[in-house]
């Protein structure tokens, strides 16, 4: 069998993407992480991500928006305060004006809700066809408080497992607008900064590890905090927050609202009796639905689920996504 | 709708009890789960976890990825000039050099589709091959499809049959010497079409009791719970527990809409060979939709020596964990067997949940 190619497969964010950065990247760069944002000096982090969802404009966001969100999300998963942003446009040939004029003031938007400066950029045009309509670079500087340090060498058995709201949504938005399912009312993507929310999170204390759950879902994140830490986490099915909605097209097309990329959720591990972090993150507009969903333990390895009605299955990284170009 | 998601079929209360009466349960029995959704749905669930030892579910031949000839996908992969549409679990399934996905990365032009009626609005702009895979759950939706071409007078639209039916499977499957069954459960979508009747085969000719049941854990385990009473008292019928949707005919409409179009013919199953009237074709009135007339496409019974065990894990002889390339050299995202692929496969169910 061939396999000296590239597909689509590779760039699912799930193990052929790994095995990529394994083989290919990291072979010649000797990353220092392979997390999303790194720390470089005087407390500064850097993070980079690239923007391809088709379609360009969709319930809840738009390719600007996202690009904003994607990079300001993962800087902030750091436990870093995003300050700037650079950012860069792959544009096709024919690609509408008024288009891009949209998505920039959505950019712009986003940043300044978010609380973040675009400082500079770049804009290239490649010939009509040789790209679909246009892709967006963005790169984000953000800066760690002395207090702050999040790392997954700090969880503990019994540490609790929380997410800030419903699983999926982004998804199911995407796959609603493209494939056409003219669902009623059409499902909003998720799409938003969760700075804020980060830093409502970090002012308790307790926080150990912070992960945004985008490709690959809530699932393949904590398999690798699972493989990085050597411990065992039990995720409660009946805790999970998802919508109606999300669960009955999950039933429909054979879909798992737990590896579905979200675009405005993250993953905590935080110390136990943690109420108070709950309860705070609780009276943010991004987390009102936040959910203790497991925790970790030392009596196994891996991950697990107890099932709605008691039985148990392993929770396993996704291996391949089908469905492409999500973010 | 009331209750979308099933809510009163997954009552923890309810189940409770019945798991309690199964824990009873010493004889050691063998259940086979025809369909790849019940396969889906059991691992889901974690329904195996609820079951004594003695009660062992195994998967059947019903996911029609995986007994679909892997020559089909080199047969696609040379077809120039024209897309190929097809449902997203085929992509990934290995042919004797490439996958569709490797194909459609070199420049084949393949599509992914959730409707054979995307298939023929693609054909608005290209000539389309629509691959006809699936079982009587799907035939129809494609022949209606077929109709709307042919009424359109859409000529660059044809559908690659490889449609298979289920009962005559499960005859050839019981005619096998080496394989002890106690019950089946029976596909709940393909019985909607066919009607619980179809399978009065089971008992009639092979004394093998059925419970034609739906995918929620309370419909899986209330089957499996018919089945061991029919064991108990020496009994073997066919009982329509999904009967909230099921009727004993089946749909009359749907089966006449597959009339009209298709007809039954020998068809060859992955890791089973040819099993005479297991499946359809498309018929003479509408043969200009047919892809394999259109492209002289046919199908060879040969498989690449990998070691791969997908044919017994489909008859049930084995299961998945037993294959040497298990988890191993055969991965969802690395799959050898088409077994591993679809997500209805019993080795990818596996993969995913009982290991």
């Amino acid at each position: 069998m061939k396999n000296d190619i590239i597909t689509l497969g590779h760039g699912s964010g799930a193990g052929l993407t790994k095995k990529l950065i394994t083989d290919v990247f990291d072979k010649n760069f000797n990353l220092p992480t392979l997390d999303d944002g790194v720390e470089i000096e005087n407390r500064m982090v850097v993070s980079t991500d690239a923007h391809v969802v088709q379609p360009i404009f969709f319930p809840g966001g738009d390719i600007g928006k996202l690009s904003v969100t994607g990079t300001v999300n993962d800087v902030s998963m750091s436990g870093a305060i995003p300050k700037y942003i650079l950012i860069t446009y792959i544009i096709e040939e024919g690609f509408s004006i008024k288009e891009l004029k949209m998505i920039t003031e959505s950019v712009q938007k986003t940043a300044e809700k978010a609380g973040v400066k675009i400082i500079a950029g770049d804009t290239k045009v490649v010939e009509k066809s040789k790209a679909d309509g246009i892709y967006i670079t963005t790169t984000g500087i953000g800066f760690l408080s002395d207090k702050v340090e999040l790392s997954s060498a700090k969880i503990k058995a019994g540490d609790k497992i929380v997410v800030n709201g419903n699983l999926g949504d982004h998804t199911v938005a995407i796959i609603n607008e493209r494939q056409k399912l003219e669902l009623d009312p059409p499902p909003k993507s998720d799409c938003a900064a969760l700075n804020k929310l980060v830093q409502v999170m970090l002012k308790s204390g307790k926080v150990r590890f912070l992960r945004d759950a985008t490709r690959g879902g809530v699932a393949t994140i904590l398999n690798e905090v699972a493989e990085e830490t050597g411990l065992g986490i039990i995720i409660n099915e009946e805790a999970l927050p998802i919508s109606a909605n999300v669960e009955a097209i999950c039933s429909l097309l054979g879909l798992d609202a737990l590896y579905m990329a979200n675009e405005g959720k993250l993953i905590g591990f935080i110390a136990p009796e943690s109420e108070d972090v709950i309860s705070e993150m609780k009276k943010n507009v991004l987390g009102e639905k936040s959910a203790v969903i497991g925790e970790t333990t030392d009596k196994f390895t891996g991950v697990y689920l107890r099932t709605s009605i008691g039985g148990m299955r392993p929770l396993l990284m996704l291996e391949s996504d089908p469905l492409p170009r999500i973010c | 709708m009331k209750d979308p998601n099933n809510k009163k079929f997954r009552d923890p209360q309810l189940i409770n009890k019945i798991v309690a009466d199964l824990q009873k349960w010493q004889q050691p029995i063998k259940i086979m789960e025809v369909c790849g959704s019940h396969t889906m749905a059991i691992g889901h669930w974690g329904i195996r976890k609820l079951l004594p030892p003695s009660i062992s579910l195994i998967s059947g031949p019903g996911c029609p990825v995986c007994v679909t000839p892997s020559s089909l996908i080199d047969e696609l992969i040379k077809l120039k000039g024209v897309k190929i549409a097809t449902f997203g679990d085929l992509i990934r399934v290995p042919g004797k050099e490439e996958t569709l996905e490797q194909a459609r990365a070199r420049g084949l032009d393949v599509e992914i589709v959730y409707s054979p009626l995307e298939a023929l609005k693609l054909a608005e702009k290209k000539e389309t091959v629509f691959v006809g895979i699936g079982f009587e759950t799907t035939t129809p939706g494609i022949a209606q499809t077929i109709l709307l071409a042919a009424n359109q007078k859409q000529k660059n639209f044809s559908v690659l049959p490889a449609f298979k039916l289920i009962p005559p499977a499960l005859d050839a499957l019981l005619s096998e010497e080496d394989l002890s069954l106690d019950g089946f459960l029976l596909p709940g979508h393909v019985s909607v079409i066919i009607g619980s009747q179809s399978y009065n085969l089971l008992p009639h000719k092979y004394g093998i009791g059925g419970v034609v049941t739906g995918f929620e854990p309370l419909d899986i385990l209330r089957a499996v719970k018919i089945l061991t009473e029919q064991i108990e008292h020496g009994e073997a019928t066919i009982v329509n527990e999904y009967n909230r949707v099921v009727n004993r005919d089946g749909n009359k409409v749907a089966r006449h809409i597959i009339e009209e179009v298709l007809q039954v013919n020998d068809a060859l199953w992955r890791g089973m060979g040819l099993i005479p009237k297991s499946g359809l074709t498309i018929n003479e009135k509408y043969k200009e939709y047919d892809a394999s007339k259109k492209y002289e496409i046919m199908l060879k019974d040969e498989e690449a020596k990998t070691g791969c065990r997908c044919a017994d894990v489909l008859k049930g002889k084995i299961i998945p964990s037993d294959c040497p390339l298990f988890a191993s050299k055969c991965t969802p995202a690395n799959p050898i067997g088409s077994c591993m692929v679809s997500s209805e496969g019993s080795c990818a169910a596996y993969y995913k949940y009982e290991r």
